[in-house]
């Protein structure tokens, strides 16, 4: 009798303490783990890297040993598989009980969702992982191409732009776009980028426009009719000089980021544009690249962004994905996934909040020469409004494809 | 069980037949037909409007893409159709060609997006016969910017989507042969002064073109609405018109569906135009040929054709195989970089890695494929026998048997879909198969269709006469006399199961995991090797089931030399 | 006997799966000779005729020569040994009518629609089928069936005709009928004949040399 009265004291003495919010937290935590507990998470993920996969079936097994939450990775060749599926439920009626519990998505894919309310949340606030997050220094992890996340999505891993190339052919890397228009023009056919309808693609137009574009402040809000010519007009220059000295005379362009990837597998160009700053290290150890492969940024920075986990309004099993979306964020976790032996995705937490113990966790990662430091990799630039992005992809496809 | 009894249970296949297909169907149309033209009120279209159409038309290279369909399409079709009947008439009755059915085994069984992934690492410019050769011959030591997979022109798509059209209408023509007296026509005409290439054209293949008309059907509609060979094989800026629609179909901007419609429904008539041309086409050839053939040139222009042809042939024979040994070699390799004629390092690894994962997908994958044929075969066999009696009106409505095929898959399923999650079978096997069997019924039935109508009802009459029911005369009498054809029909169908992407992913709302879902979601990570592994393992099953084809009625009917010839 | 364009096997000997089917045979067939093979089922008298025409299955091991006049055709494509062959059925072209049926058979040296035309003609007038050029062979009865297949056959030109089993499937009127039909046509023509039959009626109309094959 005693002790529950122990109990609610110390309950009332503690809501003093803590902010309301926090204990609210608590409570909906506890009781997120227990309605989570048995179920099984489809989690929606793009599958066309081995890594990643690996590194899903991973978390998985330790969310199951942890938390009796199971993950079933559903694979995609394009995350708009999973927004398409969820429109169709929506479509027919289906409020709940939906087949997608968790995806990973950001940019264009997250703007969709959001605008047509397919996205459960906010929810952030609730996982206790949070609070590591950096939500200062790097802002993608809260602002997901300028729109504001409001705690519908939660980050996972962080990209920037590198360039991969091969130090056998390239001696002296170029610093900036117009370093790299000038070696292009000194060895032509042995630089591409992707298919501007691909993200990757329109990234590279997306960093040059950043160096060229008179005022780059402009880039955070919505392009418009007016501002959109005058402000692309450097970057078309650019580009028209630079693309008849690209691979296939810029006529043909690969794909996506792992076609491009082959590419300089097979020799055929000499460096490659990719999101991931540890590619080369993670390629050398894939074998899908030569173990000559290196890394460079531009000397003004490059644009990074965060991927994020969301949960569909109408999942089956919100607290479960809840719990992975929680996991993904523990310290251990981001420390094991920045390992270039494994993923080699620079974490999304701000190192200054965790314990010297977790800390050491990343001090402590292999290195390799292909793995650019964290000072290395110079400063981010943030996204550009996704407005810019289409329009770009739009004024390309009318003035290349004919 | 009365006669009686048994016929009214047959009268109902076709209607039921139509039935299992007008839901799907009708699905279909609905989510192409009513958003081409703005109707799609889960993302917002209320109304009908023209708009999509007007995107589609002011779309960069929209033309330049239509041509490129239709260029393409035709190309690939007429150059399908000449080539396997020149091959066909160069080789009929030569004893080399007895077990063709084997030979082509391989190259049939392979999916398509396989096949075009191994022919892209061998003409590529950093490909397998570039690193042969170099750089001791041409002296490249990087390989030379040239293009040649998504050349503008399409070439390189005609050349990949060839490598499986003229094997399948090879074997489409033999099936056919075996309905038709045709070694004895044969030797009449060679007996009459005609060369074996010339009797052949003159004397066999009109009476065998009513068989193979929708096999040929079937690849015109093919040719003009392949996506995933064309995403590999073909140009993508701009890419032909039903990769212009998956891409749109799969846009982060959900609005982008409308003008995705609207192309999907332009291919379709664009499918249906070139059909109807092809068939205006048959009519005038027919008054020509006619005069032709009366003509009795005997001057061999023709045999000196059909050896190039048949040369040409061989050479996509050759080259298909190549393809299929570069993933193989691929799918055991560590390491293999230009200019290295193979690998540098080998491993299991590749293997290995694939050992946890491979049995439940091939199980599957194997269990989705019977599941589909064993279907199709009762439904279409039940629809055969019904018209066998005099009933062909019930056959009458089986054409919309086809419009699966004249669909561009991604439209049709995206409704299909929607139809599923209402009727809450989404996910399930059930749907899997429902969905697999939309694709696979067309296909057994263009090749069962004709040499089980051309059956001489003489032995079904002499069967009956002997005291045998219409069961019995089925099972003892007509499907051992027909037993290839229906082998070859059902490997047919199961290759199509096997290499099924979009309906699995579909109708299995991503539950129901094939190999060959799998394959295509890791092709997206562009490692050869990985690739390579996979195309071998979709391979194998249809494999399997071409080599029984080919060996089981020769197995079974040893001493039976009318059932067992190919030629 | 006079060679000038018979028909000449020399040595011809055919053997299955190491049993001889067909026992060295030397045979002359003289021009207008009409000479009987016959024997029971299965004896080789098809294989025979497969043999001199050219499309033997290569199942069969076949040793011999065949000589028109003194033309070694042996190693000819069947095409080109001018031999025509007539089967029990008539194996008409069911996709072209009677008249281009028998069009098909004129050489092609025959130039002109005009006279291919009155050559066909002729030949429906012999056959007395007048006025059938645009049928459908299908609608013709066994009979007319059997005598288009001839002149078809007898359209070509050829130096030898072989026949096997030609009469089998009419019956014994037409039988009668078109086995007069044939024989006056290839005598008419000097056409060294070769017919297979089992029926002692044919062999005996025929009226010439009875080769037995078999145990006779």
């Amino acid at each position: 009798m005693s002790f529950a009265f122990l109990r609610i004291f110390t309950l009332v003495l503690a809501s003093l303490w803590l902010s309301p919010f926090a204990v609210a937290q608590e409570l909906k935590w506890a009781d997120v783990l227990a309605k989570a507990k048995g179920q099984t998470v489809f989690w929606n993920a793009w599958a066309g890297d081995e890594k990643t996969n690996a590194f899903i079936a991973w978390a998985g097994e330790e969310v199951n040993k942890r938390y009796g939450v199971k993950i079933q990775h559903v694979r995609l060749k394009d995350t708009a598989e999973a927004v398409t599926r969820v429109v169709a439920e929506k479509a027919a009626g289906r409020n709940s009980d939906g087949t997608v519990d968790l995806i990973w998505i950001n940019g264009p894919n997250f703007l969709a969702m959001k605008q047509q309310s397919l996205l459960f949340g906010p929810f952030t606030q609730a996982m206790p992982n949070w609070q590591f997050v950096d939500t200062v220094n790097t802002r993608s992890n809260v602002i997901d191409f300028t729109i504001p996340v409001d705690g519908l999505e939660s980050p996972w891993r962080r990209a920037q732009i590198v360039f991969v190339y091969d130090s056998k052919r390239v001696k002296e890397t170029p610093k900036s776009v117009q370093d790299l228009l000038e070696w292009a023009k000194k060895n032509p056919g042995r630089l591409t980028h992707p298919s501007v309808r691909n993200f990757l693609g329109a990234t590279f137009l997306k960093q040059a426009l950043f160096e060229l574009a008179p005022d780059s402040g402009v880039l955070q809000s919505a392009a418009t009719d007016a501002n959109f010519q005058t402000v692309t007009v450097p970057m078309w220059a650019w580009y028209d000089q630079l693309r008849p000295h690209l691979w296939r005379q810029g006529r043909q362009f690969p794909e996506n980021g792992p076609a491009q990837r082959q590419l300089l597998n097979d020799g055929e160009i000499d460096m490659m544009i990719s999101f991931n700053p540890s590619e080369a290290a993670v390629s050398i150890t894939a074998g899908l690249l030569p173990e000559s492969v290196r890394s460079f940024v531009f000397a003004k920075g490059t644009i990074g962004n965060t991927s994020f986990v969301a949960i569909p309004y109408n999942a089956a099993h919100k607290e479960g994905a809840m719990v992975v979306a929680n996991f993904l964020l523990e310290p251990a976790t981001q420390a094991y996934a920045q390992d270039f032996r494994q993923m080699g995705n620079f974490t999304v937490l701000d190192l200054a909040k965790l314990s010297a113990a977790e800390r050491r966790r990343f001090e402590e990662l292999p290195r390799s020469p292909a793995l650019p430091t964290n000072a290395e990799l110079g400063a981010t630039l943030l996204e550009p409004h996704a407005s810019w992005m289409t329009r770009i992809t739009a004024e390309w496809e009318r003035r290349y494809t004919k | 069980m009365t006669a009686q009894h048994r016929s009214d249970w047959l009268r109902i296949a076709p209607a039921f037949t139509a039935g299992v297909f007008l839901l799907p169907i009708g699905a279909g149309l609905i989510g192409t037909v009513l958003p081409a033209f703005g109707y799609l009120p889960a993302i917002g279209g209320n109304e009908l409007s023209l708009a999509p159409w007007r995107v589609l038309v002011a779309h960069p290279g929209f033309a330049t893409s239509v041509m490129l369909t239709l260029g393409t399409g035709v190309l690939t079709s007429l150059l399908a159709v000449i080539l396997s009947v020149g091959f066909c008439a160069y080789a009929y009755g030569r004893p080399w060609a007895r077990r063709i059915g084997a030979w082509l085994a391989p190259l049939l069984s392979t999916p398509h997006s396989a096949l075009a992934i191994g022919f892209a690492f061998l003409i590529l410019p950093s490909g397998w016969i570039v690193r042969a050769i170099s750089p001791w011959l041409t002296g490249w030591t990087l390989p030379p910017d040239v293009s040649t997979v998504g050349h503008h022109t399409g070439l390189a798509l005609v050349f990949g989507l060839l490598l499986k059209e003229v094997p399948y209408l090879i074997l489409m023509i033999v099936s056919a042969l075996n309905q038709v007296p045709a070694r004895e026509h044969l030797t009449i005409a060679r007996a009459l002064g005609y060369s074996r290439a010339e009797a052949w054209v003159k004397a066999i293949l009109p009476q065998i073109y009513p068989q193979i008309r929708l096999p040929i059907y079937a690849v015109i509609a093919f040719s003009l609405s392949v996506v995933d060979v064309g995403l590999i094989l073909g140009p993508s800026n701009p890419p032909t018109l039903s990769v212009l629609a998956v891409r749109w179909f799969f846009d982060a901007d959900i609005q982008m569906y409308f003008p995705a419609a609207a192309a999907a429904c332009l291919q379709l008539l664009l499918v249906i135009a070139t059909i109807v041309l092809w068939f205006s086409l048959e009519r005038l050839l027919v008054i020509v040929g006619r005069r032709w053939i009366a003509a009795g040139g005997r001057d061999g222009l023709l045999s000196r054709l059909t050896l190039p042809t048949a040369v040409v042939t061989f050479t996509l024979f050759v080259v298909s195989l190549l393809a299929i040994v570069g993933m193989a070699l691929w799918s055991v390799a560590a390491q293999w970089r230009y200019p290295d004629a193979l690998p540098q390092a080998w491993t299991w690894a590749n293997w290995m890695r694939r050992a946890d994962s491979l049995p439940a997908l091939s199980w599957t994958t194997l269990l989705i494929g019977m599941l589909a044929t064993a279907i199709a075969v009762v439904l279409v066999l039940a629809c055969l026998e019904n018209e066998g009696r005099g009933e062909r009106a019930g056959t009458g409505a089986l054409w919309i048997l086809y419009l699966p095929l004249l669909f561009p898959q991604i439209a049709f399923l995206f409704g299909a879909q929607v139809l599923l999650v209402r009727l809450e079978l989404d996910g399930t096997l059930l749907a899997v198969v429902w969905a697999h069997l939309v694709f696979v019924l067309p296909y057994l039935f263009l090749s069962l269709a004709d040499p089980w109508r051309a059956f001489d009802p003489r032995y079904a009459r002499t069967a009956a006469s002997l005291g045998a029911s219409r069961f019995r005369v089925l099972f003892r009498v007509k499907l051992p006399i027909l037993l290839r054809p229906l082998l070859i029909a059902c490997a047919v169908a199961f290759a199509v199961s096997v290499g099924q992407y979009l309906a699995t992913l579909f109708a299995g709302n991503g539950r129901v995991a094939t190999l060959t879902t799998e394959a295509v979601t890791l092709a997206g990570g562009a490692d050869r090797r990985v690739i390579g592994a996979y195309a071998l393992v979709q391979s194998l099953f249809p494999f399997l089931v071409y080599l029984l084809a080919a060996a089981l009625p020769a197995l079974l009917y040893a001493n039976r030399r009318g059932l067992t010839r190919w030629t | 006997m006079d060679l000038n364009g018979a028909l000449r096997l020399a040595a011809v000997r055919i053997v299955l799966s190491g049993r001889e089917l067909i026992a060295p045979l030397d045979l002359v067939v003289a021009s207008g000779e009409q000479v009987t093979v016959m024997g029971p089922s299965g004896c080789g008298k098809s294989t025979l005729l497969a043999f001199v025409s050219g499309t033997l299955d290569p199942v069969f091991n076949a040793s011999g020569r065949v000589l028109i006049g003194e033309t070694d055709v042996t190693a000819l494509p069947p095409e080109r040994r001018r031999i025509g062959i007539q089967f029990q059925d008539d194996l008409l072209f069911p996709h072209l009518s009677v008249g281009e049926n028998l069009a098909f058979a004129l050489m092609s040296s025959v130039r002109g629609k005009e006279e291919r035309r009155a050559l066909v003609q002729q030949a429906l007038i012999e056959a007395e089928l007048d006025g059938f050029v645009d049928r459908d062979p299908v609608t013709l009865s066994g009979g007319q069936r059997a005598r288009v297949a001839l002149m078809r056959t007898l359209l070509s030109e050829p130096k030898v005709l072989l026949l096997d089993e030609p009469f089998n499937k009419l019956d014994a009127q037409l039988r009668n009928e078109f086995r007069r039909f044939v024989f006056e046509h290839a005598a008419a023509r000097g056409l060294p004949t070769l017919l297979v039959t089992h029926d002692a009626a044919d062999a005996a109309a025929a009226g010439g040399r009875v080769i037995r094959l078999g145990n006779g």
